[in-house]
């Protein structure tokens, strides 16, 4: 049977992780590599990566970066954060990623998916989609949720459907940080609406909001960051969990 | 030993790379027939779309050299696909090394399927040390139905094959690469168990 995944979030800035990482046995909290090497011994089934820095040699750093978790890490893991063409990913799979994550540039140029797809096939392009709800309805936004647009959230998600993206990575800017779980409501209406995996994003803050969001949200993945860096929750203690409430998971 | 990679333009190498330098071993990535030929074992990896891939492989010749190899042959993911009769997608005729064809899962499934599943009823050395109901990764919208072939199944949709074998040619659907522990025990099976 299918299991649902869990992944670890990693925020990457000049080729360092991001956001305080409280690992004591980590020799360098700051190296992904090592960080992303912990996570798979513990069991996460996938790794994000999200580069965040905004320099003129990002593009190189990441690349190394990636070369060198790839030596390492013996699970899949996706690269996302300012990916705008075809160039950009081409770089990033020969240096050993799985799959790339694309997001406002999908937006300001929705044809992205269909060239990065046709070259490089649908199991690698996940499409990230941030939104936010404004008037009952979920708006898209774009830059990390910083730029609102008028884009109906699954409206949006069947595009990137029929254009061809392999998987879809929902945050919600409203749960996102709260810790109080994730939006399950939308998420279950966009599994419902689409027929490729969805990734639940924003809003973990303990393991029944994990349950929540497989259960209710019937999502076939989810992130989270700062739960699992802080070691609020443990990958292996949360996975036995939801094997108890019933879900099927890797252990 | 000598490990050739067949390159043919297929996407993602890097991780079969690294995963198989993890178990000491270097391989080279090459479409040059005598270097191939030479070889003592042969990767033959593949992402994307199954037609265009087949028109690489036609271009470079190997659609011609890949039956004919006498080596152990491990075909991964699309590579396991092209070495069956035929794929759906893209209406392609394969290489006819697997007496099976490759279909699309139905829709009442998500596709692609996309994470960990277990794989059973595990044959040949290529599962040695590998405990049936293993979690292994697999991304893919097409599948090889079962067939005398099978050597381990796994159950998406419906109940279909996971790995095959013929004679040296080993296939797998998923990506030993990328599937932990598990993978690598698999990997190293094919590179120092079978011959």
């Amino acid at each position: 049977m299918l299991t649902k995944r869990i992944i670890p979030c990693l925020d990457i800035k000049d080729g360092r992780t991001v956001k305080g990482v409280n690992f004591v046995d980590l020799r360098d909290a700051g190296d992904p590599v090592e960080l992303a090497a912990i996570y798979a011994q513990e069991g996460a089934d996938e790794l994000v990566f999200l580069d965040i820095s905004a320099t003129e040699e990002k593009r190189k750093t990441l690349a190394e970066l990636v070369y060198h978790v790839g030596e390492k890490v013996n699970i899949p893991f996706t690269v996302g954060g300012g990916i705008s063409s075809v160039e950009d990913v081409d770089i990033l799979l020969k240096n050993g990623a799985d799959k790339v994550s694309i997001n406002s540039s999908a937006v300001k140029r929705p044809e992205l998916i269909n060239e990065l797809v046709a070259k490089f096939g649908s199991q690698c392009i996940v499409v990230a989609i941030d939104a936010k709800r404004k008037d009952n309805q979920w708006k898209v936004h774009l830059v990390g949720g910083k730029v609102p647009t008028e884009i109906d959230l699954f409206e949006w998600a069947k595009e990137v459907e029929q254009r061809g993206a392999g998987e879809i990575l929902f945050t919600s800017m409203d749960h996102d940080g709260t810790k109080n779980g994730f939006a399950n409501q939308a998420l279950r209406k966009l599994s419902e609406l689409v027929n490729i995996p969805i990734i639940a994003s924003g809003g973990a803050g303990n393991m029944s909001h994990f349950t929540d969001t497989f259960q209710n949200g019937k999502a076939d993945a989810a992130l989270a960051a700062s739960i699992f860096h802080f070691k609020e929750i443990g990958i292996k203690e949360l996975k036995t969990e939801l094997r108890e409430n019933g879900i099927a998971v890797r252990l | 030993m000598k490990l050739v990679i067949l390159d043919y333009g297929a996407g993602n190498i890097q991780s079969i790379i690294f995963a198989v330098e993890r178990l000491g071993y270097k391989a080279v990535l090459t479409d040059n027939v005598s270097e191939i030929l030479a070889a003592d074992k042969v990767i033959f990896p593949g992402v994307g779309e199954a037609s265009s891939a087949m028109t690489k492989l036609k271009s470079s010749g190997l659609d011609k050299i890949i039956p004919q190899l006498k080596q152990p042959v491990l075909g991964i993911c699309l590579g396991m696909q092209l070495m069956c009769n035929s794929s759906e997608e893209g209406n392609t005729k394969g290489l006819g090394i697997f007496d099976i064809d490759v279909r699309r899962f139905s829709n009442s499934v998500k596709v692609p399927q996309i994470g960990w599943n277990q794989i059973e009823g595990l044959k040949t050395d290529l599962f040695l040390n590998t405990p049936n109901n293993s979690y292994i990764y697999l991304v893919h919208s097409f599948y090889a139905s079962l067939c005398d072939e099978t050597i381990a199944t796994s159950d998406y949709d419906l109940k279909y094959s996971a790995a095959l074998n013929k004679d040296n040619f080993y296939g797998v659907q998923f990506h030993p690469e990328k599937s932990s522990t598990i993978g690598s025990v698999i990997l190293q099976n094919f590179l120092e168990r079978i011959s």
